[in-house]
């Protein structure tokens, strides 16, 4: 499943090519049709962000394909755009495939024409022709490419078949030599440059396609006014987040136990086959109760809900509803002097904190930017679902997966109120400005490609996020292991560093085991809840199957009630980013200043509702 | 029909309007984003429905939608066509 590395060798490749094109116009599946698994690096986040590297054949040709992130001109407003505009400029591709929305011919054009300007080794793609003919549009694609000029090739990306066409054309245009001259209209850099451009996008546009009917986004319509419109907007934003949790909870609940279960014997029959090989006590504490403990936790816990999760996340993506969410929620992003893209990177975020902040590059304002970076680790990530939903299912909500579903979407409407006065309060402090202008596309509402959905977010997402957690949770295990049994005056060193924070633990209402856990997961937050367990049994060692009747009985002989569970959730919600998420921020600022900051802010917030909540209930006598 | 044609700015234009866009001003960086998804002088635009929060407003031009907050709107001047579908 591991994608080809062997055709890493530029040499072998007999010519490379950009995917160009505006957003959402189906560049994805085109990539993803002509590469099929031969890709270089994932997909993820690249829907949206960053260049996706892969390769295919013609003929036995290898062509090197580049998957640029949408833009709408050479003139760059963003980061991403930036970096498709540097791309098609550096002059690296020998041709340029050019996607277009068939059905919004005339606004694709606009970057066809760009494109146009700086080289003539172009392909147009026209993409989406059913979608198109069932609106009843039709795009005559020789005249049209007899008035750009290049090879026009019509295609439903989503049928392989229909990329024939494509392909030869890819041929002709990339293996002309070098050299040819090449047009001399230059950059559209001024204003009206730009506007003549456009012009001329509608006059061919106008030459080359024929409206049957010219309400054919009626039922688009319709769907927004009821998506985003009063009242249902937000009502049905937080249904479908409740209905994801729930589908979520429900379908990993049976898959979770089995895996948990399966992992938890073959942890035996491994233990069993060590002894029998007599290896030392040690060695097999160290593998079996460290490393492989941890990691089967780690994969059992998490696997099911991100294979549930991720692709039906996706399916939201494809749809075309993401747009829709940061229609809907612009306005509060902007009362805090931010931009309603944030919406997008957050429900990244969602999936995991490291992506939402790679995501921010969509952003166009640096400073609206840096607010979208600096709290996006205040919506909870796939790996922190499983502490809350844990959490939940063990002391508040039992048996019932809707019931756990309703309280989940709490805890994350609190990390997004969270979010909300975080990005005032730095919009109102060290980042402040004006709110930078926002232009937001509400792209036509698509049908699904289900198989593309599955295959897509259980290798660039699911496999991705998991085999990071894994890489990480075994090492962890094993330090883990090593600190649980190397005794200290009698008491091992995780027992002693546990006592040092007991005090600061208590004021928040937890105690040092937790906070200990907490700081020992930074690596990976999936790994708090073992960790917790192992310092608890100070055997190092969980118990086998570890089910949640038998997780509940440990916490509880621990010192645990209600109020410890709410104050950990809180604290799982808000607390510094893992490290991944930390380093990929340090990675997008550049600034040690900023992380720092990053890793401030949600403690300092976690840290403070801990501590007035303990107060309160303390006072209260709870 | 001619005399229903007024000109406004395209944040006052009511939902289910058309209207045509005469001038491009506001700021420059937002006026060249917004040249480059295709507000230029001429097209034909419509306003569609705003968001649930009352704001942005997503617009109908060139065969695409595209939401703007009120104070971008601002920057463009249009003239409003007369009384057509819806």
């Amino acid at each position: 499943m591991k994608p080809l590395q062997k055709h890493a060798c530029p040499a072998s490749y007999t010519g490379v090519i950009a995917l160009a094109g505006n957003p959402n116009v189906g560049k994805s599946t085109v990539f993803n049709a002509l590469t099929g698994l031969h890709q270089h690096t994932g997909n993820w986040p690249g829907k949206t962000v960053a260049v996706a590297v892969g390769s295919f054949s013609i003929e036995k040709e290898r062509y090197k394909l580049v998957d640029l992130p949408g833009t709408y001109s050479l003139l760059p407003h963003s980061q991403e755009e930036e970096i498709a505009r540097d791309y098609i400029l550096s002059g690296q591709a020998d041709a340029v495939v050019a996607v277009c929305d068939a059905t919004c011919l005339e606004r694709n054009l606009i970057l066809v024409l760009h494109l146009l300007s700086v080289t003539d080794r172009v392909v147009v793609c026209l993409n989406l022709m059913d979608e198109a003919k069932r609106k009843g549009i039709g795009v005559d694609t020789e005249k049209l490419s007899h008035l750009l000029g290049v090879p026009v090739v019509g295609v439903t990306a989503r049928r392989k078949r229909t990329l024939a066409p494509l392909l030869t054309a890819i041929r002709t245009v990339s293996s002309r030599a070098k050299g040819d001259p090449v047009p001399e209209v230059g950059l559209a850099e001024t204003e009206e440059a730009a506007a003549a451009l456009v012009s001329q996008a509608e006059e061919i546009a106008e030459a080359a396609t024929s409206f049957r009917s010219a309400d054919y986004a009626r039922r688009d319509r319709r769907l927004d006014r009821i998506l985003t419109g009063r009242p249902w907007g937000y009502i049905i934003m937080t249904a479908l987040l409740v209905f994801l949790l729930w589908l979520t909870i429900k379908g990993a609940n049976v898959p979770s136990r089995i895996l948990s279960d399966t992992l938890f014997k073959v942890g035996d029959a491994l233990a069993a086959l060590l002894v029998r090989w007599q290896t030392p006590a040690w060695l097999r504490g160290a593998l079996i109760d460290g490393v492989y403990t941890v990691l089967a936790w780690v994969v059992s816990v998490m696997l099911p809900p991100m294979a549930i999760f991720f692709p039906l996340f996706t399916l939201l993506e494809d749809i075309g509803y993401m747009p829709r969410i940061a229609f809907n929620l612009d306005r509060p992003f902007h009362r805090c002097s931010a931009c309603g893209k944030q919406a997008l990177t957050m429900a990244m975020g969602f999936g995991c904190n490291a992506a939402g902040v790679t995501g921010c590059r969509i952003i166009d304002s640096p400073r609206e930017k840096l607010l979208a970076i600096l709290t996006n680790s205040f919506v909870p990530c796939n790996g922190r679902f499983p502490i809350l939903l844990a959490l939940i299912t063990m002391f508040f909500v039992t048996g019932s997966a809707l019931g756990s579903a309703v309280m989940l979407t709490g805890f994350l409407l609190l990390g997004i109120g969270a979010t909300f006065l975080a990005t005032k309060l730095l919009s109102a402090t060290v980042l402040r400005g004006e709110a930078s202008s926002f232009t937001l596309e509400l792209p036509p509402y698509r049908k699904p490609q289900l198989g593309q959905i599955l295959v897509r977010s259980v290798l660039d997402r699911t496999l991705f996020v998991l085999g990071r957690a894994a890489a990480v949770a075994a090492p962890a295990g094993l330090v883990l292991w090593i600190l649980a049994n190397c005794p200290i005056a009698d008491k091992n060193v995780l027992q002693l560093c546990a006592e040092a924070l007991e005090p600061l633990g208590r004021l928040m209402g937890m105690d040092g085991v937790i906070l200990l856990a907490f700081i020992l997961g930074w690596p990976a937050n999936e790994t708090v809840i073992p960790i917790m367990l192992m310092i608890y049994l100070s055997q190092g060692r969980l118990s086998d199957g570890a089910s949640a009747a038998q997780i509940r009985q440990i916490l509880l002989e621990n010192g645990w009630d209600w109020s410890t569970a709410l104050s950990t959730a809180l604290f799982t919600i808000l607390h510094w980013p893992c490290s991944t998420t930390l380093l990929t921020i340090h990675r997008e600022t550049k600034s040690v200043k900023w992380t720092l900051l990053a890793a401030a802010l949600p403690t300092v917030f976690g840290g403070g509702i801990c501590i007035a909540m303990h107060l309160v209930l303390s006072a209260a006598g709870l | 029909m001619t005399e229903m044609k007024e000109r406004i700015r395209l944040h006052e234009l009511p939902p289910g309007k058309s209207a045509c866009i005469e001038a491009m001003n506001g700021r420059p960086g937002i006026k060249r984003r917004l040249i480059d998804v295709g507000f230029t002088p001429g097209a034909a635009i419509r306003c569609l429905y705003r968001s649930v929060a009352g704001d942005p407003t997503a617009y109908w031009i060139r065969g695409t939608v595209i939401a703007l907050r009120a104070e971008d709107a601002a920057g463009i001047t249009v003239r409003t066509a007369e009384e057509g579908s819806e």
